[in-house]
Formats: C-alpha cells, sequence, structure tokens
C-alpha cells in the first residue's frame, strides 16, 4: 500500500522537510540553498507577471493531469500576451491522506512539461489540511516572463483594425468533452484527448514580425464564443466568424449535439485564437504549421467592422445569427 | 437531455447496444425498436432507441432536396404548386 | 455524422428559400411546439433566409418550460432529505422554483445529480441500495416511454430505493388548447419527435377540425426549410393535411411498441402547464400497479401555492400571441443569468433562445 501525505507533510518541521527533499526538489531541479524567495536575474525588459489555480476534477485524464494543466495553463497566459515565459511558482494544498504515488505522478508531469517548455519551476510551497477540508489537491501556479516592447500591443488588440484576420490552431472544445467524458464514464470511438498544452513555441513562431500580430488571447473557459465577445467590446469592433472553417473533431461534435452543448462555449487547455493583419496571414499560418502545436491552424473569421461590438456567425448552412456570451455554468472544474 | 440525434449501432446485448453519435459512444434501450444489427442507425434520445432511421425515406428526401436545388438554379423539372412529395 | 449532414447542406437550403420566396403569394405565420425546433431554428439562422411575409412563432414547446413552479419546488422539498438523491436532466438544474432552483439546492449540500437517461437513474438506485434515488421524469411522448421502460425494469428486477417523480405531458392538447384560444396561424411545425412514438395521425384533427397545415418536422436546417414550403403550399392551394417531411423517422401510426409500454405505466390526467393553466388530459399520471414508485405519492411535502407575477407574459409568449421583446421584462430583469420566467430558463424556451441568438437591443 503507497504512502499518503498526513498533516505532519504540511507542518514545516521534519516530515515536510523530507517531503519538499524527495519528492518536489530533484524533479523541480531546484538547486541551491533552499531560500523563502528564489532570487532571479532581470534584463531591462517589461515583466509579464500572472497566476492561476487548478482545481480540475478528475485529476488524471487523457492527455494530462492537474499538474501537467497547472504549468501549461500558466505558460500559456504568459505566452498569449507576448511575454517569453521564464519562471514559475508551484503552490500545492493537499488533503490528508492523498496518495504519495499520486503526488509524484503529478509532480513527475510538471517537471516534464516545464522542461519541454523550457520554464524552470523555482519556487513553492505545501500545505496539508485535514480530510474533508480539500478536494484531494489544489495547485496554484504563478509565472513571470519577459515581455519586449514590440509585443506589448498583443494583450490589449490596440492595433487591431478591419479586414484583420481570424486565427485558431486546431479545433476547440477538446479539454472540456474529455473532461465530461471521463466524470460521466462516457468513451469514444477513437480515443479523445485533453488538448492541455503549452503554446510557447507555437508563438514565438507567430510573432517572427511582431507588427503583423495584433492580438493573442488563450482560449480557457467559456471558449471561443467568449474571447470573440470580449475582444468585441474591448475594441467596439464587429467580428465575423465562419462556422464551417472552424475546425472540430468529430467526438466533440457528436458529443456536443447530442447534450445541447455549443462547441464555441466549450474550454481548450492548448488552443489560442489571434488576429492578425491580412497581408501576413498566410505567412504566419505557414510558420504555425511547423510546430507540433499549430499543424491544424487555420483562418476562421475576419474583423468586419470597427463600429459596433457584436460577434456574428455565418452558419455552414447559409443563415447568420449572433454568437452571444455563453452563460451559466457548463461546466465545472475545467480547470 | 431532451435531444434526439441519429446514432450507429456497435453492438447488440439484450436490451441494450452501444451506439456512436459521430464518435462519443452511449448505451441506449433497444425494447422500442425491432431487428437492430451493427452498421443500423436508430434515433437515440434520453439513453433509448425510439426508432430505427428508414434508409430508403432518408434517399428519398435528398433526392426531393436535390431536385429542388436544381429547379432553383434553372435545370430542373419542378415548379411552384408540384407536390411536394411528403409522406402524409 | 449520417442522417445529419446531408440536412445541412448549403446549397439544398439555398434552393428552398429561394423557391420559398417565389412561391409566397400572402403573409404567414406557422408555429412549432417542439424545444428543439426553436433551438434549431435560431442555431441555423432560419429566420434571415425566409421572405418578411413568412413568420415563425414559438408555441408551447419546451417541456421545461411548461412545468410548473410548484414541480421544481417539489423536488428541492426531496432533496433536502437525507437519504434522499435527486436524479435529474441537465436542464432542469438552473430551472428557478419559487424560492431556488435545483442548481442552488446542490450548492447547499443536496445530492443532486445530473443524468443522461432514466436507466442511469435506476442504475444509481442499484448501485447504492441505502439512499432513494428520486427520477424527475419531465418531457413530452418521446421521453414517456422511457421512463415507463424503466419503471417495468425496476418492478421486474425487485428494486425497491427508485422512485419517479412524474410531470410527463402530451403534445396534442396543447395544441388543441392553442387553437382553441384563438392564435391567428396558419399551420403547425409539428413536433417530429414526439410524432416518432405517437404517429403522424396523432395531429390529424388539426387539418380537419381547424383546417390548418401540417408538416411533421425534422430538426436540420434544410427539415425545416422543406417543412416551411409544404406549409405554404398547402396553404396556397387550400388543402390542409398532415404532411410527413421527416419521412426518415416518422410513420403514420408510430411507435406501437413505445405505445404500447408507455400505456402499460401510465393513464391520461388533466396537468397545469405553466402559462397555460389545466389542460384536460394534458399530462400522464402512473397507473395504480406502479404507484408505489411514484415519488409525489410515496413522499408528500408541502408546498405553499407560490403568488401569480402578472409581469411576466410567458403565458402569451407561450400561446403565440407575443414575441419575447414585447415582455417588459426581456433583457431587463429576466435574462439567461437570471431567469424570471419558463421562457428564459431552459435553453430551448423561446425568450432564451430569441437572447442568445437574434437581436436584444
Amino acid at each position: 500500500m503507497s504512502e499518503k501525505i498526513t498533516l505532519s507533510h504540511g507542518s514545516g518541521g521534519r516530515q515536510a522537510q523530507k517531503l519538499i527533499r524527495d519528492h518536489f526538489i530533484p524533479r523541480f531541479g531546484m538547486n541551491g540553498p533552499m531560500t523563502d524567495s528564489a532570487i532571479l536575474s532581470a534584463p531591462s525588459w517589461a515583466i509579464a507577471f500572472t497566476t492561476d489555480s487548478y482545481v480540475i476534477d478528475p485529476l488524471f485524464f487523457p492527455g494530462g493531469n492537474i499538474g501537467k494543466l497547472a504549468v501549461c495553463g500558466t505558460v500559456n497566459d504568459l505566452s498569449v500576451s507576448g511575454a517569453a515565459p521564464k519562471y514559475l511558482s508551484a503552490a500545492f494544498i493537499i488533503e490528508e491522506g492523498f496518495d504519495m504515488d499520486e503526488l509524484d505522478e503529478i509532480v513527475a508531469s510538471m517537471a516534464d512539461e516545464a522542461e519541454s517548455a523550457g520554464v524552470r519551476i523555482v519556487t513553492g510551497d505545501t500545505k496539508v489540511v485535514e480530510k474533508g477540508k480539500c478536494d484531494r489537491i489544489f495547485i496554484n501556479t504563478a509565472g513571470v516572463g519577459l515581455l519586449s516592447g514590440d509585443l506589448v500591443h498583443v494583450s490589449s488588440g490596440s492595433t487591431i483594425k478591419e479586414g484583420d484576420v481570424l486565427i485558431i490552431n486546431g479545433p476547440p472544445g477538446d479539454h472540456a468533452v474529455t473532461i465530461l467524458a471521463a466524470r460521466r464514464g462516457l468513451t469514444f470511438d477513437t480515443p479523445l484527448l485533453s488538448d492541455c498544452a503549452s503554446l510557447n513555441h507555437l508563438v514565438r513562431t507567430m510573432v517572427e514580425k511582431p507588427e503583423a500580430v495584433h492580438f493573442m488571447r488563450d482560449l480557457t473557459r467559456g471558449g471561443l464564443a467568449t474571447v470573440l465577445n470580449e475582444l468585441a467590446v474591448m475594441r467596439g469592433c464587429t467580428i465575423t466568424v465562419n462556422e464551417a472553417s472552424v475546425p472540430l473533431h468529430e467526438s466533440v461534435r457528436g458529443l456536443c449535439e447530442i447534450l445541447g452543448f455549443d462547441p464555441l462555449s466549450l474550454a481548450s487547455e492548448g488552443r489560442l485564437l489571434a488576429v492578425v493583419a491580412a497581408d501576413e496571414a498566410e505567412a504566419i499560418l505557414e510558420r504555425m504549421r511547423t510546430d507540433h502545436h499549430g499543424r491544424g491552424a487555420v483562418v476562421i473569421g475576419r474583423i468586419t467592422s470597427g463600429r459596433e461590438a457584436r460577434v456574428i456567425l455565418n452558419s455552414s448552412t447559409g443563415g447568420q445569427r449572433f454568437l452571444d456570451m455563453p452563460s451559466g455554468q457548463m461546466l465545472p472544474r475545467i480547470c | 437531455m431532451c435531444l434526439s440525434l441519429p446514432a450507429r449501432v456497435l453492438k447488440v446485448e439484450g436490451d441494450m447496444a452501444e451506439v456512436s453519435v459521430g464518435g462519443a459512444v452511449f448505451r441506449a434501450g433497444i425494447q422500442m425498436v425491432e431487428d437492430l444489427r451493427p452498421g443500423d442507425y436508430i434515433l437515440l434520445h434520453a439513453g433509448f432507441a425510439i426508432a430505427k432511421m428508414k434508409e430508403d425515406e432518408a434517399l428519398e428526401t435528398l433526392r426531393l432536396l436535390n431536385e429542388i436545388e436544381a429547379s432553383g438554379s434553372g435545370t430542373g423539372k419542378a415548379g411552384p404548386g408540384d407536390d411536394t412529395g411528403g409522406r402524409a | 455524422m449520417k442522417y445529419v449532414d446531408e440536412y445541412r447542406n448549403e446549397r439544398h437550403v439555398a434552393g428552398l428559400a429561394e423557391m420559398i420566396k417565389r412561391e409566397v403569394t400572402r403573409e404567414y405565420s406557422f408555429m412549432e411546439v417542439c424545444g428543439g425546433h426553436t433551438a434549431a431554428i435560431h442555431r441555423f439562422g432560419i429566420p434571415s433566409l425566409l421572405p418578411g411575409e413568412v413568420k415563425l412563432l414559438s408555441g408551447p414547446g419546451c417541456p421545461v418550460c411548461v412545468t410548473p413552479a410548484r414541480y421544481i419546488d417539489t423536488l428541492v422539498a426531496l432533496a433536502s432529505h437525507m437519504d434522499i438523491t435527486i436524479a435529474l436532466f441537465g436542464d432542469l438544474i438552473r430551472v428557478p422554483g419559487t424560492l431556488i432552483s435545483p442548481g442552488e439546492a446542490k450548492a447547499s449540500g443536496a445530492d443532486i445529480r445530473i443524468v443522461l437517461s432514466a436507466h442511469e437513474a435506476l442504475d444509481l438506485a442499484r448501485s447504492d441500495p441505502q439512499r432513494k434515488v428520486v427520477f424527475a421524469a419531465i418531457g413530452f411522448e418521446t421521453t414517456a416511454p422511457g421512463t415507463a421502460l424503466t419503471l417495468m425494469q425496476a418492478e421486474k428486477d425487485l428494486v425497491r430505493n427508485f422512485y419517479v417523480l412524474n410531470a410527463h405531458k402530451v403534445m396534442p392538447p396543447a395544441m388543441e388548447m392553442i387553437l382553441r384560444q384563438g392564435a391567428r396561424i396558419d399551420g403547425f411545425i409539428c413536433p417530429g419527435h414526439v410524432a416518432v412514438i405517437t404517429g403522424a395521425a396523432a395531429f390529424d384533427f388539426i387539418p380537419q377540425n381547424y383546417g390548418l397545415a401540417c408538416a411533421v418536422t425534422g430538426f436540420e436546417p434544410a427539415d425545416i426549410m422543406l417543412a416551411v414550403l409544404m406549409l405554404i403550399r398547402q396553404v396556397n392551394l387550400g388543402k390542409p393535411r398532415v404532411e410527413i417531411e421527416y419521412a426518415r423517422a416518422v410513420s403514420a401510426g408510430g411507435n406501437t411498441m413505445a405505445g404500447r409500454y408507455m400505456r402499460e405505466v401510465f393513464e391520461p390526467e388533466d396537468a397545469e402547464w405553466r402559462g397555460l393553466g389545466i389542460l384536460e388530459s394534458g399530462g400522464l399520471k402512473i397507473r395504480e400497479c406502479y404507484r408505489r414508485f411514484d415519488a409525489g405519492i410515496v413522499f408528500p411535502v408541502d408546498i405553499p401555492e407560490p403568488e401569480a407575477d402578472i409581469t411576466c407574459i410567458c403565458g402569451d409568449i407561450l400561446r403565440g400571441v407575443s414575441k419575447p421583446s414585447d415582455c417588459p421584462l426581456f433583457a431587463s430583469a429576466c435574462t439567461p443569468d437570471h431567469p424570471q420566467g419558463a421562457c428564459m430558463v431552459s435553453a430551448e424556451g423561446s425568450c432564451h433562445s430569441f437572447f442568445k441568438y437574434c437581436c436584444h437591443e
């Protein structure tokens, strides 16, 4: 029977030291003395700083686990702001009785994902609470990235103009549908995996000409519909999306049809929306497709006017309607 | 949920079948339909098969839709007042 | 997806739109009475494809919307019992009762679970004999046979901890009520999935007694457009009848096996339809021999009579007399985030669909 987390692991004494020394430090590659803060060097760039907490249920799902997600999510928030992600913190709140083997697996995933994304986890914290006071494990990651002056505009979209083109790097909704299926014990003909992935390398291929990329955001809770509506309101512009151009995995489409979900409102964890200059779109798409996470990159619409804050969907059958902000909670604890 | 959708039968096991809706697999009660075989299509509603899809009728509807489309582009024969072919 | 994608062909839809435009000779009003149709019409932008002379109205077709607040109150009251698990379809979770919705009760600790079918609810009961599982059985003739089959299975397997809080309703009396109350329509887009069970003949009384056109319709954009064309032609020729557009799934006689199962477990009953009042034989009641499964009898709860809200015009909207935008509460006090009335509550309700997919200035 495997070892379990106990309250003494969170108490700061010998067991806590042992937990950090044996389970976190070697995997996160934290060398040097254990100080209260990590001391990092910062060249004279702007710093992007973000944080996210992860409470996903189930902890382990096809395509990843809460640990992988905790790294990807924070790396992506930095990347779509135009920053190069550098350092992450990782704080754990663990329920008494949690399985040590499962903790090791989560931590190993975090270390692997951090390595492949080229970021370092440099500081962390562990708390253990009594049974029933938190649901198994919650993780918070905060991250800093370096932002050069020529990419500051991408988070606010201040250079967006009429005629700009909308690009997505692959079919949205895989993560949400994978989680929903895992919760309900549903299966698929062809296995569906969460799209959970770090996108910083992909973003680097996109910003070769930084002035050509006008806006980026990752599609998490609320999906594409939410990002588009937020953007329309932020810039007071009309956005038109062609339903036929939005790629969707067949399984996602099937599940959404039978359960009455709109796939455009479902969360992804490895998809981004970019708004780019029309004359650079082809070149950007080509570069995106050289990256593993950009192979499915396509144009899905454009900014059609600079006046009314609206999102219009051209239905694949010829009709037209507004694509509204999704309301209510479609799926809880999706990330 | 109260939606119904055509689903392909994958496996039949007594009173239940495994069916696929665009790749998502569900279990459906098949007490309301007869002679189901893998490859057949049923209408799935709230976990039950409520009908077997009729291929010949489906094709007939499609034929009609093609005819209407063709008449719009000036090459078809159907015109105003013609029987739309709906089964009554 | 087969039997779906073929009926979403843009060229077919354009061809139908073209033909409809050519054949329109006057104004037409057609009513649909199915939440699935309400949702599909808005999702596929059907109004944007039809000429102004053709109006589509939304009648009382959403089973969630026509379920009285008392039913929700009863569910929530049952959920407060420590040993009861409520199993319901996702559509119900956010429906407000007089005070709270099942979702809010769940947030306060009630054991409320979303299921995808009645047999999933029965499995829940089987897996934990210590708990009493109450399945919220709402829906029309499409859904009732599944509930009936599940009760028959529970009886056969001697499952002692499974119950049903029944609110199943049947469509034809509501359609008749709409006509008797003088709704000014030229015909019905008849509910295709209800017709799979009842048979298209269930709607014969409409052309026969009221002289109105009927098309039993599928749910894809080409189905809806083809049905509109059929209805326009029936009106133009003065030849109202029940035409089956959805021939790939619907027959005149319906699913006789499903009908048998329904009659085995249920019998007709007068029922309250939210917004329409009491409809004679508008609902289904669990028969005497299955009454031990009837949660409404086994677990009586004391629910106070709610006060009628006079500003919400859901009743008029359900009857097709008013549009969502006519309601003083629409898009102000009543939105999908905080619904006041039945029509905004469900994702298939007229007001909810209208809000999501159309203009809401």
